[in-house]
């Protein structure tokens, strides 16, 4: 063991971006129609950032610490016994997330310069972007709740700001400010569970809080109970779980690599690295892990459901993002938190290289259409069709991503998607192991479905504008060849000991000084055992690890051939051309109606009773006697009206006499 | 300058200043009375800045006192003086006075001598109040503000100023009255304990009061200070005040007045009378009422369609978090709430100025009027983003801090209470992320916003300070809480203590109530024991 670990120009870090984010934001006003500064800015202080973080990994690898570092930065706020600092961890867990932060979001940060060179709010753009990462870096950072706090609110204002970049059409701000205020609900939890942990523990301090909740806390108790399910529900907010998904599809209103970078790889993930963060507490709360994995396989299931009916190539990512998201929530619902963090990251590279794709689509539908003068929606897939001898670089950096995603070994999401469902299912968690198990052959399939729309078959983008449809710029296909192979080689981290392949376990053992004290705290309580230990070796249905590997692979593989040989004989019609779908597609089609039934429910009433306590509570009922007891003293006031001059300072002058003259009997 | 900063007389001069000034608007002519004004502000702002420096952290004690027998005979004084709690109101007024009156330069544009004349009155009137250690002396300042902010909504108003302007006097006045007489029956008493009359702050705080009698005291000042507070449900002034008066008074009632009503009680109601002010129906009702205006408010704002009157319902729900974080009485709320005090004058005075900004360029107060602004004011719309994020309390901004203290300090005591509160962080995004919208998003559809000027360099400089403010205490409020928080915890223990002989004996002794309560008007049982069943009282 090497000399120990310092973080590494910690303020780096967060400074890079943050002044990256304040440059352009100047820029926006200082030199708008100046690109080539938020050109270099931009891109550049992310990457920076990822330079930094790279180093500090490299220390801790050769370090190898047990102990979370501490880097105090100032007192924010001290107040009787409530003690929070700024300060920041770095973990094995912090340092991870920092690298898929700043690393994915570097190579969108390089993606959006050829993605919105063209746009007048350029800049605004990469200043709004720069901080997300700054905010970003503050969620995964914070050594405290409150920081962490920061952090997920600031994350929560940029994902506003960009989902309604476009603000000058309303669907789009209104999509914002959906976003934003359905957060809010979640962000409740999150402080009730502030407020909660400090009656109990006495701080906010991580560290502090999971070493002393072990002894503090009863297991499965109710004030564990309570804390982690109002930690979740914040969780369920930030992370689209069901029943607050509903404003991620929205959200795709959103410049395209804003959607890869905020609402696929990186601030929705936010919850699933609250929950493994806040593991120790969740071990105690088994009742709130039974939650956690049941929302998320519900919610898994739900999404793909959607997904499959839906035409606009975003929001079958959208829905496809909610769903994966679902599958890391049973991960670290199960207390298999290493799993959700491996999909964590492998779902950022290919879901990231996904959008990226689909951006890339987008961007072409839309030079092409602005060349011939149509006005169709780039967003539909209905509209493509055989894009991929144009698009071939996008077409197949695309494919990789979408056997990634559907568990097709060798890709990246066949390892960590084979832990989850291995995971859940050697737990005893039979219902989440089937469930999560047909969640991946529907993934296979809806994904399959969009490549085929998209790339095979005919083109349906109209004549003319086929010809002027072709491959983007280097600078966006480069990310997407650097995500392909992220994508490719991610899952080769951690490879399963059983199987006939070289053994690689790298994100285990890097994790474990980070997940042991929960791990340990759920051995010794109700729940679950420690990796490997304890738990049966066979699946619900029978079978062992290798079987089902192979077998869920070649599931997965067979169900996008099947899906691929019968669409893409399919004749689609251009989205105009099209009619709605009926029964049980438009159900889907139509996303089982949540939107409409909350509106219904929630939005409607809500509204009727504010105008209620306005008009009446207000202006009857209050008013209305104020100015009634007006009345009454006006008949009465008329009388002495010879007195009244009708000047207030006369009023009062006689006023102060009165007060003056019962003092006066007073002293007297 | 240091021994100007010792001495007893800093606090004089600050009060002398802007009443000078007001008499330097008046005597000169009438183009020059805004630049004396700025001029009368700013040295008072000038003057006051160094007082966050030199103020002694780590004691209770009022510093830079002055005292000096005024009305000997009935035992008033002349008596100031600074603690924690005050300086932070002062700086507060001096802050937002100059700003108010360079906001009003374009707006004014008849009487502007009078006008410049009665906020400067008013400024005294409110430095007075935030300083006065004498009852008497603290009523006529009290009574000071009321009239030129009367004069202010009742000549330079909108169109419906004279009803505006009679309902805000008539609301306060009736709260002022009852007070007057609790005060003159707290002096009474005192005279009947010590055989002397005095109106002095820290005599009468050593005269003891039978528990009848202090509720009954304390719901006459508490009413005063409530209705100014405001507290539901005699907060239905504000509204019609706010929405009438011009951007100053707006700025000033928003900014600085409405916190006169939560100082009452930190200075006057709550250490007077303890007992009172520790009593379970007190506390209960007082949460209560302060939890609805947090929920009631923000609903009832959500579907203004003026904005002025939107911003003033947000005031009434930013209030209820003090309030509640007051009576909730933990070091953490209460330390929070003066916070908040601060913060809700930062940012509300900084929406009002914003939205008189536009309504100068439009004559409109409408939020249906407007509409994609952000396309021609950008700055603008850089600056009520800032600003309506910090009045949502967003982390990193002022509003965070104060409402995060205040939450979950009332959470140690009213877990019930303080979650439902925590609602309000949802519909304070409900009803300021559509007006926003509303305002500078959205397509610019209407042709006369098409044309508008972004802000000039007057209205910049005005905005500028406010959104560095808000960063400041949302990123650094340390130096802020360490000046309170002597003055929090002797605030606290003096209340508790207070509170305890008089709780923890099953019956008073009888020959103080005989003396206290000759005539045996006053009801002397004690409250029942304990607050731990406020919750009860206060929950759903």
């Amino acid at each position: 063991m090497s000399e120990a670990y310092h973080p590494i120009l910690p303020g780096l870090i967060l400074g890079l971006p943050l002044l990256g984010a304040a440059l352009n934001g100047i820029g926006a006003f200082a030199w708008r129609e100046n690109k080539t500064v938020p050109t270099i800015v931009g891109p550049l202080a992310v990457l920076g950032a990822f330079v930094v973080c790279l180093l500090n990994f490299a220390a801790m690898r050769a370090a190898a610490p047990h102990d979370p570092s501490l880097v105090p930065l100032w007192t924010w706020m001290s107040s009787g016994d409530l003690e929070i600092g700024v300060t920041l961890l770095f973990d094995q867990l912090s340092v991870l997330m920092t690298l898929i932060v700043t690393g994915v979001g570097g190579i969108i940060h390089v993606y959006s310069v050829g993605y919105m060179r063209e746009d007048p709010g350029y800049s605004r753009y990469f200043s709004y972007l720069n901080l997300f990462i700054f905010f970003m870096l503050i969620l995964v950072l914070g050594a405290n709740y409150p920081v962490m706090f920061v952090g997920w609110e600031g994350v929560g204002l940029c994902s506003y700001l960009l989902i309604g970049f476009w603000y000058e059409n309303r669907e789009f701000s209104d999509a914002g400010k959906k976003a934003f205020i359905v957060n809010r609900i979640g962000d409740l939890g999150f402080l009730i569970a502030m407020f909660l942990m400090f009656g109990v523990f006495g701080t906010l301090d991580m560290p502090s809080i999971f070493e002393a909740a072990p002894t503090t806390l009863l297991a499965g108790g109710g004030i564990a109970t309570a804390v982690t399910l109002f930690l979740f529900l914040g969780c369920v907010g930030k992370s689209a779980q069901i029943p607050l998904f509903v404003w991620l599809p929205d959200a795709m209103a959103g410049p395209t690599p804003v959607s890869a970078l905020i609402h696929a790889a990186t601030m929705v993930t936010a919850g699933v690295y609250l929950v493994a963060r806040s593991g120790v507490l969740f071990a105690l709360a088994p009742f709130t892990q039974a939650i956690v994995a049941s929302v998320g396989v519900g919610t898994a299931l739900f999404a793909a459901s959607i997904a499959v009916q839906q035409y606009d190539i975003k929001k079958v990512l959208a829905y496809s993002t909610i769903s994966q998201l679902g599958y890391m929530f049973v991960a670290v619902g199960v207390g298999a938190y290493t799993a959700g963090i491996f999909h964590l990251m492998t779902h950022a590279f290919f879901k990231a290289l996904l959008f990226l794709g689909a951006g890339a689509v987008i961007h072409a539908m839309h030079h092409a259409w602005h060349e011939t003068g149509d006005h169709g929606d780039p967003n539909d897939m209905r509209n493509y069709g055989g894009l991929r001898p144009l698009m071939p670089i996008t077409a197949a950096t695309m494919w990789i991503g979408t056997l990634a995603i559907s568990g097709v070994f060798p890709f990246a999401g066949f390892f960590s998607k084979d832990e989850i469902i291995w995971e859940a299912g050697v737990r005893g968690y039979a219902v989440l192991w089937a469930t999560a198990l047909i969640v991946a052959l529907l993934t296979a399939g809806y994904m399959t479905r969009l490549m085929v729309m998209t790339f095979h078959g005919a083109n349906r983008s109209g004549e003319s504008a086929r010809g002027h449809l072709h491959e983007v710029p280097a600078v966006m296909w480069i990310p997407l060849a650097i995500l392909a192979v992220l994508s490719t080689v991610g899952g080769w981290v951690q490879i399963p000991e059983v199987l006939p392949l070289p053994d690689v376990d790298l994100l285990h053992s890097w994790l474990e000084p980070v997940f042991a004290p929960a791990i340990e705290v759920a051995s010794g309580g109700a729940v679950g055992g420690a990796h490997g230990e304890g738990l049966a070796h066979e699946a619900p249905l029978g079978g062992g690890e290798t079987s089902w590997a192979v077998g869920g692979t070649g599931l997965a593989l067979l169900t996008v051939i099947v899906v691929f040989w019968r669409l893409s004989r399919r004749r689609y019609l251009p989205a105009a051309e099209s009619a709605e779908p009926s029964g049980a597609a438009s159900l889907l089609y139509h996303k089982w109606y949540v939107d409409e039934l909350y509106d219904r429910l929630v939005v409607r009433p809500l509204l009727a009773v504010w105008r209620g306590c306005w008009r009446i509570v207000d202006d009857r009922l209050i008013d209305g006697t104020v100015n009634g007891l007006g009345g009454v003293a006006r008949v009465v006031g008329w009388t002495g009206s010879q007195l009244q001059t009708g000047r207030v300072s006369t009023y009062l002058l006689i006023f102060m006499i009165g007060a003056l003259i019962i003092l006066g009997s007073l002293a007297f | 300058m240091e021994s100007l900063y010792g001495s007893h007389w800093i606090l004089t001069l600050l009060l002398a200043i802007p009443f000078l000034g007001a008499l330097g608007c008046l005597a000169g002519p009438e183009s020059r009375a805004r630049w004396t004004a700025l001029f009368a502000t700013l040295l008072a702002l000038a003057l006051s800045l160094p007082l966050f420096w030199t103020f002694q952290l780590g004691t209770a004690e009022f510093q830079n006192t002055a005292s000096l027998p005024w009305i000997e005979r009935w035992g008033i004084r002349y008596a100031v003086g600074l603690d924690g709690i005050s300086l932070l109101m002062i700086l507060l007024t001096t802050v937002i006075m100059p700003l108010s009156v360079a906001g009003s330069f374009s707006y004014i544009r008849k009487r502007e001598r009078a006008f410049y004349a009665s906020m400067l009155v008013l400024m005294t009137g409110m430095l007075g109040v935030f300083v006065a250690l004498d009852l008497f002396l603290f009523y006529v300042f009290w009574e000071i503000m009321l009239i030129p902010m009367y004069f202010i909504i009742g000549i330079w108003g909108g169109e419906r100023r004279i009803y505006s302007a009679v309902k805000f006097f008539l609301f306060t006045a009736t709260g002022s009255l009852l007070m007057l007489v609790a005060i003159v029956a707290l002096v009474y008493q005192h005279q009947l304990q010590f055989g002397v009359v005095s109106f002095g702050y820290e005599d009468l705080l050593r005269t003891s009061i039978a528990p009848g009698l202090q509720l009954l005291l304390f719901s006459a000042f508490g009413l005063a200070f409530a209705i100014k507070v405001p507290l539901f449900p005699v907060h239905t002034w504000l509204p019609d005040a706010h929405v009438e008066a011009p951007t100053a008074g707006s700025v000033v009632l928003a900014g600085i007045l409405l916190k006169m009503g939560v100082y009452g009680f930190l200075r006057f109601a709550m250490p007077l009378f303890p007992v009172a002010a520790t009593s379970p129906t007190v506390v209960g009702t007082i949460v209560l009422l302060g939890l609805i205006g947090i929920i009631y408010a923000a609903w009832v704002a959500a579907v203004q369609p003026d904005a002025k009157k939107l911003i003033a319902y947000t005031s009434v729900a930013h209030l209820g978090f003090v309030m509640v974080g007051v009576f909730a009485l933990t070091r953490q709320s209460l330390e929070g709430a003066i916070l908040q005090m601060v913060n809700h004058g930062i940012s509300t005075g900084a929406l009002f100025l914003l939205i008189g900004m536009i309504y100068e360029r439009r004559h409109t107060r409408m939020i249906a009027d407007f509409g994609g602004l952000a396309k021609v004011m950008p700055f603008f719309a850089f600056s009520l983003t800032v600003v309506a994020l910090s009045s949502i309390g967003l982390p990193g901004t002022n509003g965070f801090v104060g409402e995060f203290l205040i939450l979950i300090g009332t959470f140690q005591r009213f877990p019930v209470v303080a979650m439902l509160a925590t609602t309000g962080v949802i519909f304070a995004a409900a009803y300021m992320l559509p007006m926003v919208q509303r305002v500078i998003l959205n397509p610019l559809s209407r042709d006369e916003n098409r044309e508008l000027k972004d802000l000039n360099r007057r209205e910049r400089w005005i905005v500028a300070p406010l959104l560095g403010l808000i960063l400041l205490i949302g990123v650094y409020p340390q130096p802020f809480l360490d000046r309170m928080s002597a003055s929090v915890d002797a605030l606290i223990e003096r209340v508790e203590l207070g509170a305890q002989p008089m709780q923890a004996s099953e019956s008073p002794d009888p020959r103080l109530i005989a003396e206290l309560d000759p005539a045996g008007r006053f009801d002397a049982t004690p409250p029942s024991e304990g607050t731990a069943t406020a919750e009860g009282s206060a929950g759903p």
